[in-house]
């Protein structure tokens, strides 16, 4: 039995490290496919560790009005994002850990992470900040309710709210194209986008004033702060790339019960998709335009309407009306 | 009894401070909130006692109407609700031993605060219909007097000419719902009324005017519109003590009469509470990220929360009415635990408020920022409050608002189609109501607290007497604490819950740990706060010790950057205004009519541009105005009435009795 859990601990903490590890790696696919796909040569694929690491070597320069909350919000947003991208199932459904949160709390804690770096945001005291800060929350206020009712879909079709039990109901499931499930998925990517601070919600490659929103926010950190900052990205990026993996394509994903090979077959079904995830996210942000902020509301408003419309059909089919 | 006693004991020491009080001058009134604080210290443990044990405490004084007496009872639902109300007291009144007397107002205040603080304590306690209106109308006219007590500002007196109003409407209301429930026997006590529940329609219009008479008293849209006038106009710690307490005494009286007085529910009694309290929660929450005051964002905040405890009742009165107990149990908890957890952050942000409003003098954003500097202390304990307020983990906001989803979640498994077609709508609205509530507070504390001073007064800033800190520590400590241990605070719910809808959560320990709260059963939901804490801390503090070795610790301070125009004028920061515009331009169309009108002069003249916004609050205009004014017009053309002849009088007179005969002659 200690064996047995010792096997679970290690198998927990491997997912931990690997998220964290391969984070870069899968902005650098994004990266590389939107350059090339704009015939361009394009960094190395590895560029996202070099950045990282240099980041860490350079001085942190801090403003003089900045408070303690400046200094320590890096820390807790990146392990407050560490901590959530662990709890999705990856490689396999059963882990250690991934009960402690089902996909509300998950999603809360993700909230947690934006609110501290929202504030962050706003201890300099400069316009750009603030201006981050306040278009990061009004588009929270749009993905919010889009999230939920995805979450009320799955709920419904699986009876469970636990993101391991939603992957291990869709394992079991015979393969079947359902109508609400693939509006929920329309509705997730969006919500995805939105959240990840990605093209047609906000451009990750911009520094224009008037559109940037999360880079605002970021603006004033430098050095170590900075660098913790974008791995916090980086893994919020695998973070919803896993989850839709989880949700709507967990074909691979070790059950419960697997042993250690299953957990290895896991691993590089897993790899392969996220990886695939990024490249269509690349290829998804070359043939479209960054759009106006107040556009936004239609475009999550999307998310909004065919996530009703998800649940709307899961009532149809479970027979409601009957 | 020895805890009846010291309840007695208690209650008295309440009154003898209000009469000392009123007596006192100079520093003796010293004694009054250290003596409160005690009453509500022992009131407090009596009710943990009873919530725990699950005795009984009753008594019948031989003072109040004939024949009806004035009955006193102590229940787990009134124990529980007494945790509430009493930790509310004793930080306000730990809060108050702190107060400069020589420079506030407090010698209005010293009397009243005890009797506030009893005639809650005593609805709580109130067995039958005339203790319970009694004590109701106490507390309203004791909190009333409190806000008036600045009343030689203008703001403060209409506030609490509105609240008199509204609290009227609200007393009548209850008195209604009381009369339908003794029915026509007249059975007042509430040991009789449970034993004959009143005929399907009466109850109906019970429920009615029992959700009219608590959601005024709570802030229920459309009877909110005194709320954010009168809680900001009272001294801050009694502002703590309207929000963060009385409002729940509000939602005491409305369970206690829906779930325990009114007998077995139908299902479309939810509906009601369903829709006004999610309407409430997102209104509540857009009026707030709207509003320039900090003591009347918390007050908005109140009206939103009280929206999501409606919110949570409706669902449990939907399960139970279709025999649904664990689901009932499910959003009950959700209910109480949100009632309780509301009052320890939202106590917390209003002393917090009151501590800034000491110390500057200000409680507009626009004179506020910065204060994180100077008020370290105050600034860290009301950023608790602000998490928590967000419903964020891992504190306790959050527990409360995760069952709520739980039991949202679970709604499509009712059989009546209202109900699992409105559940969609209701979580998307909990949903915005809870991203509202994050970007409102991260509003409230990113201006407040966070940037550069936009005021002299506020560069110069203190901290909090050390009686506040401890008041608003002690509150800041319940708030972690409580989002760890929210599966040991339902347990603790059980006998609550068990009486309310005859179900209850699966025991603490039924999940992989003794902390693990479960909805329904462990297969379904959990959410472990204290392992996510944990995790939370080692992966902070692993990447701490890591940075730190792997990078330059190199740390330099220097100018903002900026993007490379830095502006030492505070001016140029964000403020609360433009924080909300976006917000503003994508809701406040639809919910307020939002216009926005630039003057910009025409290139060459210098004149300034000018900005302005019209919003139109269409509640107020469609239910206060209108009818105020409908009121007025009709006294003016009445009033001509009063001037007439003698001759006109006796043909009016003789009129009226041609025309009651006439009817009493159709009738017959």
């Amino acid at each position: 039995m200690t064996g047995d859990l010792l096997v679970q601990f290690l198998a927990q903490g491997a997912q931990m490290t690997f998220v964290l590890l391969i984070a870069p790696l899968a902005v650098g696919v994004v990266r590389r496919v939107k350059a090339r796909l704009m015939r361009r040569q394009g960094p190395p694929l590895l560029q996202g560790y070099f950045d990282l690491a240099k980041l860490l070597r350079k001085e942190s320069v801090i403003a003089e009005s900045a408070s303690w909350l400046f200094r320590s919000a890096p820390y807790l947003i990146f392990a407050l994002t560490w901590v959530a991208a662990a709890l999705v199932p990856s490689f396999a459904s059963g882990l250690m850990f991934n009960w402690a949160a089902d996909v509300v709390a998950l999603v809360a804690l993700l909230g947690a992470a934006r609110a501290l770096l929202a504030l962050a945001g706003m201890d300099v005291g400069t316009s750009f900040g603030g201006i981050g800060s306040s278009r990061e929350m009004m588009i929270a206020t749009l993905a919010e309710p889009a999230m939920m009712l995805i979450v009320l879909t799955l709920a419904i079709a699986a009876g469970t709210t636990r993101l391991a039990g939603v992957a291990d109901f869709f394992l079991a499931e015979p393969f079947a194209v359902r109508v609400s499930l693939a509006l929920s998925l329309v509705a997730l990517v969006i919500v995805a986008l939105a959240e990840n601070a990605r093209i047609p919600v906000d451009n990750p490659a911009t520094h224009l004033e008037l559109t940037m929103v999360h880079e605002a926010m970021v603006l004033e950190y430098s050095g170590r702060h900075l660098a913790l900052i974008e791995a916090a990205s980086h893994l919020k990026l695998v973070l919803y790339i896993s989850l839709l993996i989880c949700l709507f394509a967990p074909f691979g994903m070790a059950p419960a019960s697997a042993g250690v090979t299953g957990w290895l077959i896991g691993l590089a079904a897993w790899t392969a998709k996220l990886l695939f995830g990024a490249a269509l996210l690349g290829l998804w942000e070359v043939s479209i335009a960054k759009m106006r902020v107040f556009r936004l509301p239609d475009f999550v408003g999307i998310a909004f309407v065919f996530g009703f419309l998800a649940i709307l059909l899961a009532f149809l089919t479970r027979g409601v009306f009957a | 009894m020895p805890e009846l006693s010291a309840l007695g004991a208690a209650l008295g020491a309440l009154a003898a401070a209000a009469v000392f009080a009123t007596l006192a001058r100079g520093a003796a009134l010293a004694l009054v909130y250290p003596l409160c604080a005690m009453a509500a210290l022992v009131l407090g443990a009596v009710d943990l006692r009873v919530l725990l044990t699950g005795t009984e405490l009753t008594q019948q004084l031989p003072i109040g109407l004939p024949t009806i007496g004035f009955h006193l009872r102590l229940d787990p639902l009134s124990a529980f609700f007494g945790i509430v109300i009493n930790g509310g007291i004793l930080a306000a009144s730990v809060y108050g031993m702190g107060f400069d007397r020589a420079k506030e107002l407090t010698r209005r205040v010293e009397p009243l605060f005890p009797l506030f603080a009893a005639a809650m304590n005593l609805v709580l306690l109130a067995d039958d219909a005339y203790a319970f209106l009694f004590s109701w109308e106490l507390m309203s006219l004791a909190s009333w007097a409190l806000v008036v007590v600045r009343h030689t500002d203008p703001e403060s007196r209409r506030a609490a000419h509105l609240y008199l109003v509204m609290a009227a409407i609200g007393t009548a209301a209850l008195l209604f719902a009381f009369g339908g429930l003794a029915g026509p026997a007249g059975g007042y006590a509430f040991d009789t009324m449970r034993g004959h529940p009143p005929q399907p329609m009466v109850a109906a219009l019970v429920l009615a005017a029992a959700l009219i008479g608590c959601g005024s008293k709570g802030g229920l849209v459309p009877l909110h519109a005194w709320l954010p006038l009168a809680h900001p106009a009272a001294p801050s710690h009694v502002s703590a003590l309207m929000s963060g307490v009385m409002t729940k005494v509000a939602i005491y009286g409305f369970v206690r009469i829906a779930f325990d007085l009114l007998g077995p529910p139908a299902w479309w009694w939810a509906l009601p509470p369903i829709i006004l309290g999610a309407l409430t929660a997102v209104l509540g929450l857009l009026y707030a990220v709207l509003d320039r005051d900090l003591k009347r964002v918390l007050a908005y905040s109140t009206i939103e929360n009280v929206g999501v405890i409606f919110v949570a009742l409706g669902l449990a009165l939907a399960f139970r009415a279709n025999g649904q107990h664990d689901a009932a149990a499910v959003a009950m908890a959700a209910a109480l635990l949100h009632a309780l957890n509301h009052s320890w952050f939202k106590s917390l942000l209003f002393l917090g408020a009151g501590a800034v409003l000491h110390a500057t003098g200000r409680r507009d954003f626009d004179g506020l920022g910065g204060l994180i500097h100077r008020m370290p202390r105050t600034a860290a304990f009301f950023l608790v409050g602000a998490l928590a307020a967000s419903a964020l983990p891992p504190l306790n906001g959050f527990v409360s608002e995760w069952l709520l989803f739980q039991a949202v979640i679970a709604a499509p498994a009712l059989p009546q189609a209202a109900l699992h077609f409105a559940s969609p709508a209701i979580g998307a609205m909990l949903a915005l109501a809870a991203a509202l509530a994050a970007a409102c507070f991260v509003r409230v504390y990113g201006t407040a607290f966070l940037g550069r001073p936009r005021s002299a007064e506020a560069g110069q800033a203190h901290d909090a007497p050390i009686a506040q800190q401890i008041a608003m520590g002690g509150l800041a400590f319940l708030c972690i604490l409580g989002g760890l241990l929210g599966s040991v605070l339902a347990t603790a719910l059980a006998p609550v819950l068990g009486d309310l809808v005859g179900g209850g959560l699966p025991r603490a320990g039924s999940g992989p740990t003794v902390f693990s709260l479960v909805a329904f059963d462990p297969a379904r939901s959990i959410y472990d706060a204290p392992v996510i804490a944990l995790f939370v801390a080692i992966a902070s503090l692993t990447t701490l010790v890591v940075v730190h070795r792997l990078s330059a610790r190199r740390t330099r301070r220097g100018p903002a950057w900026d993007c490379g125009f830095p502006d030492p004028s505070p001016a140029t920061q964000y403020t609360a205004s433009s924080f909300a515009q976006p917000l503003r331009r994508v809701y406040g169309a639809a919910a307020f009519a939002a216009q926005e009108t630039v003057v910009m002069p025409p290139p060459g003249d210098i004149q300034p541009a000018r900005f302005s916004v019209v919003l139109v609050d269409h509640v107020w205009r469609a239910l206060y105005a209108a009818p105020g004014r409908a009121v007025l017009g009709l006294s003016e053309r009445l009033n001509a009435l009063q001037f007439l002849s003698i001759r006109r009088y006796l043909v009016l007179m003789f009129a009226a009795l041609v025309i009651l005969l006439a009817i009493a002659a159709v009738t017959t």
